[in-house]
């Protein structure tokens, strides 16, 4: 349908943001990358130079870095098994009928609108303090020790305050789908006599495996970045117990090596690229058909 | 061009430059949000109504957040901020940069001789004072009077840290929520580092030998380490290994702690209206082990005006006002003596009203008997207490304070950490070019 | 919807429904009641909470402290500038790959969405660096750039999955009608695209409002959103539960009840295209 015309006209219509991305990549990314290569740290501006490739080794064989990058994956993976599972047995139970179903739906997604920070710090003061927190009362009431959440089980604590913020996304992305799926299908199969489980196996989540790897994409996209999170809550610690790549990166810039942070965003840069390329295929097929 | 332009011209130039004298210069002051800066602020109108001229606009922070921002900017002449609240630690290393402004100029009044000797003397490089102590203060252990009469002891003025943990394990009563002992376990080199680089000088250790090889793996890191360990996990309260300052003085204003070894400033936190045990507590030097150094440490917050800045005047003007005498008792006519920012001036603790105040003794006491120009037993190539003051020595702190934080935690032993802490030192000062 | 549904069943659903919606919802309501107490009382029991009395104090200390209404201003400028001018740019973006496919239109798209995938640690210091060379560092104008950016590829894939549900033959019709181009889009397009417009908006004045590294660092006090005024309650002193509180509730407030009233439209448009 489309004629030449148009097409000269949609290849203008789409320049700016091309443009505009591309700067925005390049340029930080061309800077990064000279970084990367150079002897330069903001404490010593007077000893610059061409690095080689120190920095990457310094940033590859810090010992943290193996534990930044396990981390990472676990985080990724931890919040979107729990968001996504939760995600789907919300999506079910708000799609029955019940009385109120707009105000339960209010009070469920009002996580996802919390910033990263306030979320962060009330978990950690007013829920997990082993002391004054409210999980550390009720472990009083009932009689038992009070568990130092961010200090013996802080990446798992972190996971599930970030899984907190991110379920009401996926709820909801879920729950559309739910909600699209044609009702006579389902009764004709009820009909039939299927049970709850073949009908769920069989119709129900083969309709939403799209929506279930939009969610896993879009998430995956915020959930590689986390640092807000981590900052507030535990610094990465105790010891390295919750460093991800982009706190381990944060950390080198402390240290106001400049190169040696851009060498951790080249490193980083190229991982996310790996994630991206796989999830891009597995997404890719879900979604031409 | 006419005559009537020309006049017209004349005197849009004139309205301008007029105005432009009348109009505020606005100072952006980056700081750190603990209570006696977020006092200044409240006392802002008092400054305004001196200078109208210039306003005044705050920037407050998180400590570890600060630092970051504040060194970033001045390292790339980022311009963000007239004046900055910085430390003991980085006066010495910014100032032999060249990053700030000299203060020797400041007017007689503000009498830079009344400033108390050791804290001047760690913000001066080669006879140049490059930031004015906001308020300055040692570390000191403060401990709770009626539990220790409840346990039928009594805290020598000087205590060794034997002391320490006979007091620790005689107070401690878990059923009630009592902790014999809060001490920071938080990582990062102003927290748990801070504490355990002082209580280290104490038991012999210390960061770098003269060669600039760490010191980990010697006996004398190790006794301290352990002992810091026993205390906490015997006598301590749970969660302790996120616990910096401002967790342990809320826990120790809510009643939760026998002792607490800390900033001296603290005393007048947990002596004031906040805390529930305001009538109980006394106060101590820092712990030793006989061997000549106390665990305690020195610091100063102070401001300090970036070079470059293109308004020195009116930063000057700010730090002089925020460092004075006067500004002290502003503070001493609103809110009372015990609130003054302390340990920075001579006259202060001269000062009668000031010597009523119970912990103002203690106060001075402590920070005379810091040295940061001599922290440890044996000879080290580096000056400060719980710090040694080295461009590196921010991130190497941290990150070795992530491995006693971790041993704090339960998920490593003192001695693993000890090794962690060992290589990971010697690895960042190879990266830097040290050895 | 012709399910029949037993009253039991319908009672059971509504009580575990509530009960996990007031689990999820429980934080947040427990924020907004310990910034109506002292903070002796806030750091109390539960049972202590609830039974004492109520104060606006906590808010009192905080408006004194901090200039609320500055940063909420900022935070609706920056969230709002940004959100636009990214819908400006991304509209015809999205309209042209959707309507006009090419061969590398996927590909374009995939590589958009991987710019997000960049952290934001790791280029501080050169975009620090182009800011001071600019003049751009805490100004709103360098930080709706910003975001502008950051937001962008979510922006372009929302309303491209939303634009490739309109059927082209509706187009191809009124084009065979005579149509301009303009008549096209004003006629057909626009009351078609409007709910994914609003819902594409919506998810990035959200997105915007909550982003906390780049607000956080590029800016002092003159640009400064609500993040950094949470930021500077973030570390506690002395008894804080009920100043966090109240800089909480303060900070999150306007965006939950933006987004309680307008979750129909947001939900409308957040399919990404999953929905058939």
């Amino acid at each position: 349908m489309a004629t030449a015309q148009s097409r000269r006209l949609a290849r203008w219509m789409s320049m700016p943001a091309i443009i505009v991305l591309l700067l925005w990549m390049v340029v930080p990314l061309a800077m990064t990358l000279y970084f990367s290569f150079r002897r330069y740290n903001l404490n010593y501006p007077d000893r610059q130079g061409w690095a080689g490739w120190n920095n990457y080794y310094y940033f590859l064989t810090d010992p943290a870095f193996a534990a930044a990058f396990q981390n990472t994956l676990v985080l990724v993976i931890g919040v979107l098994i729990i968001t996504v599972v939760g995600g789907i047995l919300l999506a079910l139970l708000l799609d029955q009928p019940f009385w109120g179903q707009g105000i339960v739906r209010v009070l469920v997604i009002a996580p996802f609108f919390v910033m990263p920070t306030v979320s962060a710090l009330v978990w950690k003061n007013m829920f997990m303090n082993p002391v004054n927190g409210l999980f550390a009362h009720a472990a009083q009431a009932v009689g038992l020790q009070p568990i130092d959440f961010l200090g013996h089980h802080p990446l798992s604590s972190i996971v599930g305050i970030v899984a907190w913020a991110w379920l009401p996304f996926a709820t909801l992305i879920l729950l559309t789908a739910l909600q699209s799926l044609d009702r006579e299908q389902i009764e004709a199969s009820e009909m039939d006599g299927a049970g709850f489980g073949a009908r769920f196996f069989y119709i129900i989540l083969p309709h939403m495996t799209r929506s279930i790897t939009v969610v896993i994409l879009i998430q995956t996209i915020f959930l590689l970045g986390i640092y807000a999170e981590i900052l507030v809550t535990t610094n990465g610690g105790p010891g390295t117990q919750s460093m991800n790549l982009p706190y381990l990166i944060a950390v080198t810039t402390t240290q106001q090596d400049v190169g040696g942070a851009a060498a951790g965003g080249v490193i980083a840069i190229i991982l996310a690229n790996i994630v991206a390329i796989f999830l891009m295929r597995m997404i890719g097929k879900n979604l031409e058909s | 061009m006419t005559n009537t332009a020309r006049a017209l011209f004349g005197a849009c130039a004139v309205v301008a430059l007029s105005t432009a004298a009348v109009t505020a210069e606005t100072i952006t002051v980056a700081t750190v949000n603990n209570g006696d800066m977020i006092r200044m602020q409240s006392l802002m109108g008092e400054f305004n109504a001196q200078h109208p001229d210039i306003e005044v606009k705050w920037v407050t922070l998180e400590e570890n957040e600060l630092r970051q921002r504040v060194t970033t900017d001045i390292a790339t002449k980022g311009g963000q901020f007239d004046v900055m609240t910085i430390g003991t630690y980085e006066v010495p290393i910014w100032g032999k940069q060249g990053w700030l402004v000299s203060l020797n100029d400041m007017p007689a009044e503000w009498d830079a001789d009344d400033l108390l000797p050791a804290i001047k003397g760690g913000l001066t490089v080669d006879g140049e004072l490059y930031a004015a102590p906001f308020y300055g203060e040692s570390s000191m252990v403060m401990y709770r009077t009626d539990l220790m009469e409840k346990a039928g002891l009594s805290m020598p003025e000087a205590p060794t840290w034997d002391d320490i943990k006979a007091a620790a394990a005689a107070m401690t009563d878990k059923e009630a929520g009592i902790y014999g002992i809060c001490l920071r376990g938080k990582a990062g080199w102003g927290e748990n580092m801070a504490f355990l680089t002082a209580m280290a000088n104490s038991y012999g250790a210390q960061w770098f030998d003269m060669d600039w090889n760490p010191t980990f793996d010697g006996p004398e890191w190790k006794a301290a380490l352990t002992d810091y360990l026993d205390l906490m996990t015997n006598y301590g309260p749970p969660g302790a290994s996120s616990n910096g300052f401002n967790e342990n003085l809320a826990l120790f204003q809510q009643g939760k702690c026998g002792m607490w070894i800390d900033a001296t400033v603290a005393a007048s936190f947990v002596t004031g209206d906040d805390s529930t045990v305001a009538e109980h507590v006394g106060f101590a030097l820092a712990p030793d082990n006989g061997l000549g150094k106390r665990g305690n440490w020195l610091w100063a917050w102070s401001l300090a005006i970036p070079a470059g800045t293109q308004k020195e005047a009116a930063a000057k003007t700010f730090v002089e006002w925020a460092t004075s005498k006067e500004y002290t008792a502003l503070v001493a006519s609103k809110e009372g003596w015990a609130n003054v920012p302390p340990g920075t001036r001579t006259s202060l603790y001269e000062n009668p009203e000031y010597q009523k105040v119970p912990f103002a003794a203690m106060t001075l006491q402590s920070i005379n008997s810091a040295d940061p120009q001599n922290p440890t037993v044996n000879p080290a190539p580096y000056t400060g207490v719980q710090f040694a003051a080295i461009p590196e020595f921010q991130a190497i702190g941290t990150a070795v304070g992530q491995q006693f934080s971790a041993a704090l935690a339960g998920s490593m032993t003192a001695d693993e950490a000890l090794q962690a802490a060992q290589d990971l030192t010697a690895r960042e000062m190879r990266k830097a070019g040290y050895n | 919807m012709a399910r029949a549904v037993t009253p039991q069943r319908k009672a059971t659903v509504t009580v575990l429904a509530w009960v996990v919606g007031l689990v999820i919802f429980f934080p947040i309501l427990w924020t907004v009641l310990l910034s109506f107490k002292t903070e002796a009382d806030a750091i109390g029991t539960p049972w202590h909470v609830l039974a004492s009395s109520w104060t606006t104090e906590a808010y009192a200390t905080v408006q004194q402290r901090s200039d609320y209404l500055h940063h909420f201003w900022n935070s609706v400028i920056l969230s709002l500038g940004s959100t636009v001018i990214g819908l400006i740019i991304g509209i015809p973006s999205a309209w042209a790959m959707a309507f006009v496919p090419g061969k590398r239109t996927k590909d374009v798209l995939m590589w958009m969405l991987s710019t997000k995938m960049m952290p934001a640690t790791g280029v501080l210091v050169p975009i620090y660096l182009i800011g001071i060379k600019t003049g751009l560092l805490d100004t709103r104008t360098g930080l709706v750039i910003v975001l502008t950016l950051i937001n962008l590829p979510i922006i372009i894939w929302m309303l491209y999955t939303y634009f490739k549900e309109i059927p082209g033959e509706i187009l191809e019709a009124a084009r065979m009608d005579g149509a301009s181009l303009w008549n096209e889009i004003r006629y057909v397009l626009t009351p078609m695209a409007i709910p994914g417009i609003a819902s594409t908006l919506l998810l990035n004045v959200i997105l915007s409002w909550n982003e906390a590294f780049w607000t956080l660092r590029l800016t002092t006090t003159n640009a400064a959103p609500l993040t950094a005024f949470i930021a500077s309650y973030s570390s506690p002193e002395g008894l804080f539960f009920a100043k966090l509180s109240a800089a909480s509730t303060l900070a999150i407030a306007p965006i939950l009840i933006l987004g309680w009233f307008s979750q129909k439209q947001l939900v409308r448009g957040l399919t990404f295209g999953a929905v058939k």
